[in-house]
């Protein structure tokens, strides 16, 4: 029996185009960015890639596991869902932005402080979304920030200690 | 700081590698940057076995970008002669070659790897190849390679057969409780977050640098050296971050190969990275058939243990598992007999993910205790210390610790184990039935010949150094305590450096062995250098230290050496190295059980134990069940940081969490593929699943076990989380699921 895979039917001869890039100037942990995008890089690999942002991860690259979540316009987004080209006029706060060493994010204090990671891969994606979580305003307890963080997944299992992270920042009221 | 609250071991001490973790700093192995690189991505095949018959690259290459389509037609060759392929683990049989030859092994082979200056060029061009194959009949369905399965003649080095004892097939025909099941476990991939991938920088002078998703990059080191020709010391592989592996990144794994090749024929620098679905077509915890018989007298006491299991393996290499000896081993029946086989199927080989074997074997044998213990109507945990066995019943050895019965108590106390009903379904809350389960881990307590290096400035700054990786395991924050402990220095004056190739020389990590092993290390080389600090200080005028002449007349504490009979008298360190001239004081020490050691393994037996218990609420009418509670009071000897071996455990509970209700590979029988290959179908513990977990260490002094009397915690807190879940959805709704995951369709009538 043979088996015949084919390429996806039309794209051959449409794929020789070279991919024209697009002007965008997107702000992004407050810097100001004129770049030239192609249309079918994603946000993700837009900073990974092409800005040295390596501090938001790829763990599916298909909106299943949140390691590449960001703030866009302060909103959570993963960002392996968005094609950069779109996104011109934005802002985006990547991990990298919200703060660094001498000067932390209380989210980032907190995860250190409960030990909120283990391997740290899925940690950049789960403070971020924390930091949209909270400023969403609608998780109170711990079950809301339980149900509302689980885009993130965490395959260490360091969820009982996130959870404990996020709701200590939550409650102090002090996230920026 | 007050000298007298000392940080070292036992210190809860928050992660020396956090602060590059949270702001994104930490780089994984992807995210090197490296001059002049290609991206390269793999294309998957399309069938599970037969050959590949022609490919036809022409579109791929006129992808703007695309620079070179690889298979096994042009890849370098000069690298495949009779070399070895065999990696530290060394599984019988012929291990996977990417791109070796026209043979498809399994689905999802990389049969191609598309090299592009850009990721998107080359992911796309890797969507336009035309390959032609010629299929096979092929099977990947578990049950049915059942058929095939056999005792390989040459056994996996870690494999330790089931030593049989008494007749077990005459005691459990005569016993009057007898309890007969067959058991089932899915196959799981370990899915780490981070997928695997290489970053190899080509440097042009014969060396190269590969940044690599491994558990022992000393490994990865040699196989690349014995498999592509290069010579060992022309060879760095580094892995300071890696986002997780649980068993993923013991053996090479084919990015490697895939960026090593390309590297060599492109002469450049290359990356490769898996992508998500990729990450199914390696390795996986085999799928598992256990069938259990017990037999026991009228009082519940066990006299008859028969375990027969079968796990699956590769058509290619025969990976093993210690899945039958648990049972054998932890409980008291004087008759006790194992039987093991395992079953071949058109996959990837199966491998070592967390806890492999125990949190299988040891997992379904403890559901099938649990049945026993209502079939003998004695409450479940007073089931577990009526079988109780004060040694190894298996190899009648003694233990060197054993405080099992303690962590029943601890256990037992902080989850309220007293105000359980026994009648299932007798709790109730709400519209939901309310199940308490309890079941018993064990695993083993491994020690692995390991270097490491201390080096001390003059500013008194120590960096202590080894060839071991931290996976998330800790070992950063472990090995900057044992340092601070032997030296008496503050944690922020210490540098861990691991992940490296270049380091004194380590075992792949794994096994849990990581913290007894490199902790004794370091320990040694910090013990050498004070010993020259001891012998430095003579030299400070006064000589404060005079009287004494060995460690034992000293301590370390707050930057200074004391002396133990008048602690007024001290010297700093920075002032000892000053006085002596030293601008730097460099050791290197290797920590090996030695003969001692060697006899000793054989008269004692070393093994961590567990206590697990839990609590579901199941909605019957949705067959959703919660975890809503699990106390895992564990015995592992010392803990050298409570505050990430407390995470090691709840990490390992969660994954159990996710064996005992979500995780499963489901195989497409007729494409010989996995189905669910995604995180959306593959479903694992999110945030909503997990609850209250209580973690709770017993005391268990044990000198003896380990250097340090570390028994290590990466693995106990999967082993049997699952059975307590399982078996507290017993409690809660009479229905006795013997095949995990128990997802909703087995709870639904
Ligand atoms: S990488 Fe974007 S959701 Fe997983
Ligand atoms: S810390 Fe490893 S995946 Fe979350």
């Amino acid at each position: 029996m043979t088996h015949h895979t084919s390429p996806k039917a039309g794209t051959a001869h449409a794929s020789a185009a070279p991919m024209a890039s697009m002007g965008a100037s997107l702000t992004i942990n407050g810097t100001p960015h004129q770049l030239l995008i192609e249309p079918w890089t994603t946000l993700l690999d837009l900073l990974r890639e092409q800005l040295g942002l390596t501090g938001t991860k790829k763990g599916c690259d298909h909106g299943q596991c949140g390691a590449c979540t960001v703030l866009l316009d302060g909103r959570r987004i993963n960002s392996c869902l968005k094609l950069a080209v779109s996104l011109d006029g934005s802002e985006v706060t990547t991990v990298e932005g919200l703060g660094q060493a001498g000067r932390l994010h209380p989210l980032q204090a907190a995860f250190i402080e409960h030990d909120a990671f283990q391997c740290g891969y899925c940690t950049p994606g789960q403070i971020c979304s924390a930091a949209g979580l909270i400023a969403e305003g609608h998780a109170r307890s711990r079950e809301e920030v339980r149900e509302q963080m689980s885009g993130n997944l965490c395959r260490c299992g360091a969820y009982t200690n996130i959870a404990d992270a996020v709701l200590e920042v939550l409650e102090k009221g002090d996230a920026r | 700081m007050d000298t007298v609250m000392k940080v070292g071991i036992g210190t809860p001490l928050s992660r020396v590698d956090g602060l590059e973790k949270v702001t994104g700093r930490a780089k994984y192995a992807a995210e090197y940057e490296v001059p002049d690189m290609l991206h390269g991505v793999a294309v998957p095949s399309a069938i599970a076995r037969g050959r590949i018959a022609a490919i036809d690259d022409r579109a791929a290459r006129q992808v703007p970008g695309v620079v070179e389509v690889l298979t096994h037609e042009n890849r370098p060759r000069e690298a495949w002669l009779d070399r070895s392929w065999k990696d530290e683990l060394k599984i019988p049989g012929e291990p996977f070659r990417a791109l070796g030859d026209d043979r498809v092994l399994f689905a999802g082979q990389p049969v191609a790897l598309v090299l592009a200056e850009s990721f998107e060029a080359a992911r796309h061009a890797a969507s336009l190849l035309d390959i032609r194959y010629e299929e096979e009949a092929h099977n990947i369905d578990f049950q049915v390679s059942l058929a095939e399965k056999f005792e390989p003649s040459k056994k996996r080095s870690s494999f330790h057969p089931p030593k049989n004892r008494g007749d077990a097939e005459a005691a459990f025909a005569e016993a009057p409780l007898k309890l007969e099941g067959e058991y089932h476990l899915a196959t799981e991939h370990h899915n780490p977050m981070e997928m695997h991938a290489t970053t190899l920088h080509w440097h042009g002078d014969g060396k190269i640098t590969v940044y690599d998703k491994t558990q022992g990059p000393q490994g990865v080191q040699a196989y690349l050296a014995s498999a592509f020709g290069f010579s060992k010391s022309d060879v760095r592989v580094v892995n300071a971050y890696v986002g997780g592996a649980f068993g993923s990144g013991l053996r090479p794994q084919w990015q490697v190969q895939l960026a090593t090749l390309a590297a060599k024929h492109m002469q450049r620098s290359v990356r490769v990275v898996m992508t998500r679905q990729q990450m199914f077509t390696h390795v996986h915890r085999p799928e598992c058939r256990m069938s259990v018989r017990l037999g026991a007298d009228v009082e519940g006491r066990l006299t008859s243990v028969i375990c027969d299991a079968t796990t699956s393996t590769s058509r290619f290499e025969d990976n093993m598992e210690d899945i039958v000896i648990w049972g054998m081993m932890n409980y008291a029946s004087p008759n006790a007999a194992g039987s093991y086989s395992i079953a071949p199927r058109d996959t990837y080989t199966s491998a070592d993910m967390r806890a492999p074997g125990a949190a299988t074997g040891m997992t379904l044998f403890e559901i099938a205790m649990d049945e026993m213990a209502y079939k003998a109507g004695v409450d479940p945990l007073e089931f577990r210390l009526l079988n109780y066995s004060e040694v190894d019943a298996m190899n009648g050895t003694p233990f060197t610790s054993k405080a099992l019965r303690e962590a029943y108590r601890e256990g037992a106390a902080r989850f309220g184990w007293d105000r359980r009903s026994p009648e299932p379904r007798s709790m109730r809350e709400g519209r939901e039935l309310v199940g308490w389960g309890v079941a018993t881990g064990m695993w083993d307590a491994m020690f692995s010949k390991t270097s490491a290096s201390a080096k001390l400035s003059a500013n008194g700054h120590l960096e202590v150094a080894c060839a071991t990786s931290d996976i998330g395991t800790g070992t950063y924050t472990v090995l900057t305590l044992v340092a601070a402990d032997t030296l008496g220095l503050p944690p922020e004056q210490i540098t861990a450096r691991l992940g490296d190739s270049s380091l004194p020389t380590a075992p792949v990590e794994g096994g849990s062995w990581a913290a007894a092993s490199s902790g004794a290390a370091v320990q040694l080389a910090c013990q050498s250098v004070a010993k020259k600090l001891l012998r430095a200080a003579d030299k400070v005028e006064g000589r404060p230290l005079n009287g004494a002449h060995s460690l034992d007349d000293v301590v370390f504490e707050g930057g200074r050496m004391l002396l133990k009979s008048d602690p007024t008298r001290s010297v700093g360190i920075v002032q000892a190295m000053q006085a002596a001239e030293l601008p730097v004081i460099e050791e290197e020490e290797t920590a090996s059980g030695g003969i001692s050691g060697m006899v000793s393994q054989m008269l004692k037996s070393r093994n961590t134990h567990s206590a697990i218990f839990c609590e579901v609420r199941v909605d019957e009418e949705l067959g959703q069940v919660r975890v809503t509670r699990i106390v895992n009071a564990v015995a592992a000897g010392r803990i050298i940081n409570p505050k990430t071996a407390r995470s090691q455990i709840l990490g390992g509970v969660v994954m159990g969490m996710g064996m005992a209700l979500h995780e499963e590979t489901l195989a497409d029988r007729k494409l010989g593929r996995w189905m669910n290959h995604n995180l959306a179908e593959y479903h694992v513990p999110a945030h909503a699943d997990v609850e209250q977990i209580d973690v709770i260490f017993v005391d268990e002094p044990d000198p003896e076990v380990t250097p340090l009397g570390v028994k290590g915690v990466g693995e106990i807190g999967i082993i049997g989380t699952a059975a307590a879940i399982a078996n507290a959805i017993f409690h809660a709704t009479g229905k006795r699921i013997r095949s995990l995951p128990i997802t909703i369709d087995k709870l639904i009538d």
